[in-house]
């Protein structure tokens, strides 16, 4: 190239005429919409009904554009705050962060970018909750598929496997390691909806972020702020926080339960006492509670903490109550029990074992040497199904079965057993029955029957599959008829396949298609369809004077019975799960101190 | 007191000598320039303010030119104007909330800001992004390529006088911005280059309508070197005009075209090479006159390439794989300490992010390398002297710089 110049170069700009010849291309008609394209990043678009009020594109906006704000018609419920992303388009930048963070994938974008309006005001709108044109626009920004900001999937928990946990009663789950436990955590996105709905409130989030951080012992101090069986609770909470987590929408929800349990398996027992602190100056007062259960001694603690003096008196021989005589011990090791009482006798409370109301005790007694006094009594019996043939020796209560494996007492292990019913309880027994089995003759043959099909059932999936994976056979939908009984002794259980549980007003009353019948063979059947409080244990006299209802113990908010100096907590008012029962142990308890400091609390 | 400038660095006379530019008859002026008082009392010299809002101007910055006559015998650059205080924010921000920010520290050229951060992040966080991610990265980048040497295009005519080249350019950057705005979401911000990876993959049909774009930018291409390089005004104000001496380009930290159009093959994308610039053929471009017109033909020549380089691209990229590496939950990540400095090849130069992580979930410090402030600030200062009132705005345009990227 030269710069010569030429006449070429004179005559060459000319050639631009040519395009007088061509279509304008630069016009484009301003009535007619040009339409964003398909991925277009335009105005907002929110499905309201799947939106959980989470909150986590309002963390993710760096422009701050959004504000959760309570919407009309939005209640706020289990698992949704009840809050829906506002935004103001005078901050925003439409980098759509909102979107690709959006927990459940309710939040999207149209390919709509016209807007006119004379108030700025409105340019802060609820997408959604405000109807706009762009509400039912299917193109623009939609999350693409596999394009996420948070990690979907659980970090793995490893277990036993199925041949080698049958045969023993050792923990199942390993819990995990400090590298799994971080992977987990950082998943969390810190919403809360989980602290809403945990029975005790438990700060989710912030033990979260100490897993995170690797600061236990704050960790530790966190569970313990709410709940002193966070040991157990760790290990066979029914976790319903897992069932609202943000994260389950579009994944696996955090293992918050195996989260917990980790920080409690990374301090040694003996930081415990110094992390859960001392016992406020003593105030003289005197507190009896009568069952050494979660309720029972979650109140312990509480008044303990306070300064209180607490004596327990527990009817059977360890404390613990349902966790100890309830849960069996491939899902809750004894020794978990046993540390978590000593972190409760450590500020002082006494417990003593042994001591059934009615036999060694009387409430009338502890009323006149006490301040106040709490009754736990929990559900200890069974209920029947009444079903002909279930009076027999043979039909075994699970409560019952269950206390006698856990007290290692032989009741005469079954070749082959039938469960009725299809809860945890029935999981528990079905499984402790396999493991026995077991070890007895080497097979299981353990049949459990539920009432309700698979789509609803109420044991947790997990259990569900365990037990199978176990060689445990269930059977959905199987109502029980009769058990049937041959020379004295049972051969099994009569079912028919089940239509409907509930009648058209939703109350409990299954029918059946009888032509649908089948017999489950087993030399024991346990029934294990709900239990109940032993409220005998109260006395004639004393139950007179109580205000029940509906045959419950009628308790205010606090607890309180009708008797001022009774109170009554855990499962036979509220529950039954042990996370319910500890909520129920620390509301009984501020009830209490309150009642023991009236000028304390005036002030 | 007059004000005595310090000359002593300045060229008293273009190397090659043949520049027949106006300018060239006074180089033996500039040396007394620099001996010489400038007494503004004296009536032969007067301060004339160019910007910070001028047609002349890219963007928002200001030259403070003394001129004797209608020669500048001195400029000053001043910028400023624009400052935002992206760095600043960034330290604010979490690592995936800057990612929105980065884009606008260079509005007609965004991507570079996107990827040069995205690499940083990655590279600090011990991430590598999937394959496909980068084969779209690279494309994306040489989109913003074409798209930026469009506007310049347009830009450079213009300034002298040319003003039918903005108006085709700015048509098919148009439909450029149109392929960008169905891959990514967006047509200027298109935040689509995240760390981690991209956000998707190529929208069906996508290949198609690229090419269609691309047989329409040549065809307005071969029209603009028709109208505008074989054109006997634009040769007159432009050969031999803002001549850089290849003497100049590593004291002065001078990358990209202004380089290479002095015969230096500066080119990161083969220097250093980065995403997939190794699986793809192409040369540098480079020239050797390192006059206005030769960067402006190193510029054309450049943008063909990017075309061909977009070509190769969709044909070899793999149409299946991940777009995104493994990232953890964006809303707590935290980096370990380090610090790392991630460079590529933009339209204008070398672009960089230099990126300190101190272990945090937030930058600890980013700055932003752009070409423009070494281009637009300190060479400038030197290239205006001497410069014809007239031709100051086809000279600043000819170093391609972009303010908002000085500014950050
Ligand atoms: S698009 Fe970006 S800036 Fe706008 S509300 Fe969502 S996160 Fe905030
Ligand atoms: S992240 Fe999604 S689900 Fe959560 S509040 Fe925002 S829009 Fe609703």
């Amino acid at each position: 190239m030269g710069f010569c110049m030429s006449v070429r170069d004179v005559l060459s700009p000319f050639t631009a005429w040519k395009n007088l010849f061509l279509d304008p291309v630069t016009i484009r008609d301003p009535l007619n919409d040009r339409p964003g394209a398909a991925r277009y990043r335009g105005f907002h678009q929110n499905d309201v009904g799947r939106c959980i009020g989470c909150g986590t594109c309002e963390t993710i906006c760096q422009n701050g554009a959004i504000d959760m704000v309570p919407a009309e018609g939005i209640e706020t419920k289990q698992g949704d705050s009840g809050l829906r992303p506002r935004i103001d388009y005078g901050r925003c930048c439409w980098c759509a962060l909102c979107v690709d963070v959006c927990m459940t994938g309710s939040l999207t974008m149209s390919n709509a970018y016209k807007w006119v309006e004379s108030d700025p005001d409105l340019f802060r709108f609820t997408p959604g909750v405000d109807r706009k044109y762009w509400d039912d626009a299917e193109r623009g920004y939609r999350r693409p598929e596999d394009h996420r900001l948070t990690p979907r999937e659980r970090a793995h928990m490893g277990e036993m496997a199925p041949e080698a946990r049958i045969g023993s009663f050792d923990e199942i789950v390993h819990g995990y390691s400090i590298e799994q436990a971080r992977l987990e955590a950082d998943r969390c996105v810190a919403c809360g909806l989980c602290v809403a709905t945990c029975p005790a409130h438990m700060a989710i989030p912030d033990y979260i972020a100490a897993v995170r951080d690797g600061d236990y012992e704050r960790g530790l101090r966190l569970l313990y702020d709410t709940n002193p069986f966070s040991q157990i609770c760790g290990r066979i909470c029914t976790h319903r926080c897992e069932t609202t987590c943000a994260a389950r929408h579009e994944g696996d929800p955090i293992a918050i339960r195996w989260l917990k349990r980790h920080i409690c398996d990374q301090i040694p027992h003996e930081k415990y006492l110094e992390i859960v602190g001392k016992p406020a100056p003593a105030t003289g007062k005197r507190v009896a509670i009568v069952g050494a259960g979660p309720a029972g001694l979650t109140a312990a603690f509480d008044l303990a903490k306070q300064g209180h003096s607490v004596t327990v008196f527990e009817a059977l021989d360890k404390p613990g109550g349902m966790t100890r005589w309830g849960i069996p011990e491939y899902r809750l090791p004894y020794d978990i029990i046993d540390r978590e009482v000593a972190v409760i006798r450590s500020l002082g409370v006494d417990i003593r074992c042994n001591q059934r109301i009615g036999r060694d005790i009387s409430l009338k007694s502890l009323r006149n040497g006490h301040d106040a006094v709490l009754i736990t009594l929990g559900l200890q019996l069974g209920r029947s199904t009444r079903i002909p043939g279930s009076d027999h020796a043979d039909v075994r209560k699970s409560v019952d079965l269950l206390r006698q494996a856990r007290a290692c007492e032989d009741f005469g292990t079954p070749r082959q057993a039938v469960v009725i019913g299809g809860g945890n309880v029935a999981m528990d027994i079905a499984r402790t029955l396999a493991r026995l089995q077991k070890l007895a003759y080497g097979e299981v043959r353990v049949t459990v029957t539920a009432l309700e099909d698979f789509a609803h059932f109420l044991a947790d999936p997990e259990e569900v599959k365990e037990a199978g994976e176990e060689g445990i056979l269930i059977l959905d939908a199987r109502g029980p008829q009769q058990v049937v009984v041959e020379d004295g002794k049972v051969v099994g259980l009569r079912t028919w396949r089940v239509k409907a549980i509930f009648d058209e007003q939703g109350r409990f009353a299954p029918s059946y298609d009888e032509t649908d019948e089948q017999f489950h063979p087993g030399e024991m059947v346990v029934e294990s369809i709900g239990q109940m409080t032993d409220t005998a244990l109260l006395g004639d006299a004393l139950s007179e004077q109580l205000a029940w209802n509906r045959g419950r113990l009628q308790v205010d908010l606090g607890g309180r019975t009708s008797e001022s100096w009774l109170w009554a907590a855990g499962d036979m008012v509220r529950g039954p799960d042990v996370v319910s029962a500890v909520a129920d142990g620390h509301r009984v308890a501020a009830s209490i101190h309150a009642a023991l400091n009236p000028m304390k609390e005036r002030q | 007191m007059a004000y005595q400038p310090d000359r002593s660095q300045y060229p008293a006379r273009r190397p090659d000598g043949l520049s027949r530019h106006p300018a060239s008859r006074d180089t033996s002026t500039a040396l007394c320039v620099g001996s010489l008082d400038i007494d503004l009392a004296s009536g032969k010299y007067l301060k004339l303010w160019q910007g910070p809002n001028h047609p002349g101007i890219t963007g928002n910055m200001s030259l403070e030119l003394t001129v004797c006559g209608d020669e500048v015998v001195e400029g000053k650059t001043h910028v400023g104007y624009l400052h935002r205080g992206f760095e600043k924010l960034m330290e604010r921000r979490t690592f995936i909330q800057c990612f929105p920010i980065v884009c606008r520290i260079c509005v007609p050229e965004p991507d570079f800001n996107e990827y040069c951060y995205a690499a940083a992040v990655e590279e600090l966080a011990g991430i590598q992004s999937p394959e496909r991610a980068d084969w779209i990265r690279t494309l994306i980048l040489e989109m913003g390529r074409i798209n930026s040497y469009l506007m310049y295009l347009g830009g450079q005519a213009g300034a002298f006088g040319l003003g039918v080249i903005g108006q085709w350019t700015t048509y098919v950057r148009d439909l450029m911005l149109d392929r960008f705005e169905e891959l990514s979401g967006a047509r200027i911000y298109h935040m689509f280059i995240l760390p981690g990876g991209v956000r998707d993959g190529l929208p069906d049909g996508f290949e198609q309508r690229m090419e269609e774009t691309l047989v329409e930018i040549e065809r307005v291409m071969s029209d603009v070197l028709d109208v505008m390089f074989r054109n006997a005004v634009f040769k007159k104000r432009a050969v031999g005009l803002g001549y850089i001496d290849p003497a100049l380009i590593e004291p002065y930290g001078v990358t990209g075209p202004p380089a290479r159009a002095a015969g230096v093959a500066k080119d990161v994308r083969k220097d250093q090479p980065y995403l997939v610039y190794p699986q793809l053929d192409f040369e540098p471009v480079t020239g050797a006159d390192s006059d206005v017109y030769t960067r402006a033909d190193v510029r054309r020549r450049d943008l063909l390439m990017s075309i061909d380089l977009v070509r190769q691209i969709l044909a070899r990229m793999p149409k299946e794989g991940p777009l995104m590496a493994k990232i953890p939950n964006v809303l707590h990540w935290k980096i370990p300490r380090g610090e790392t400095y991630i460079r590529g090849e933009c339209s204008r130069g070398e672009y960089g992010y230099y990126l300190v992580t101190d272990g945090s979930g937030y930058p600890r410090r980013v700055n932003v390398r752009g070409p423009s402030y070494t281009h637009a600030m300190a060479l400038m200062e030197r290239l205006i002297v001497n410069c014809n009132i007239a031709d100051v705005a086809g000279l600043l345009v000819s170093l391609h710089t972009y303010p908002p990227e000085i500014e950050r």
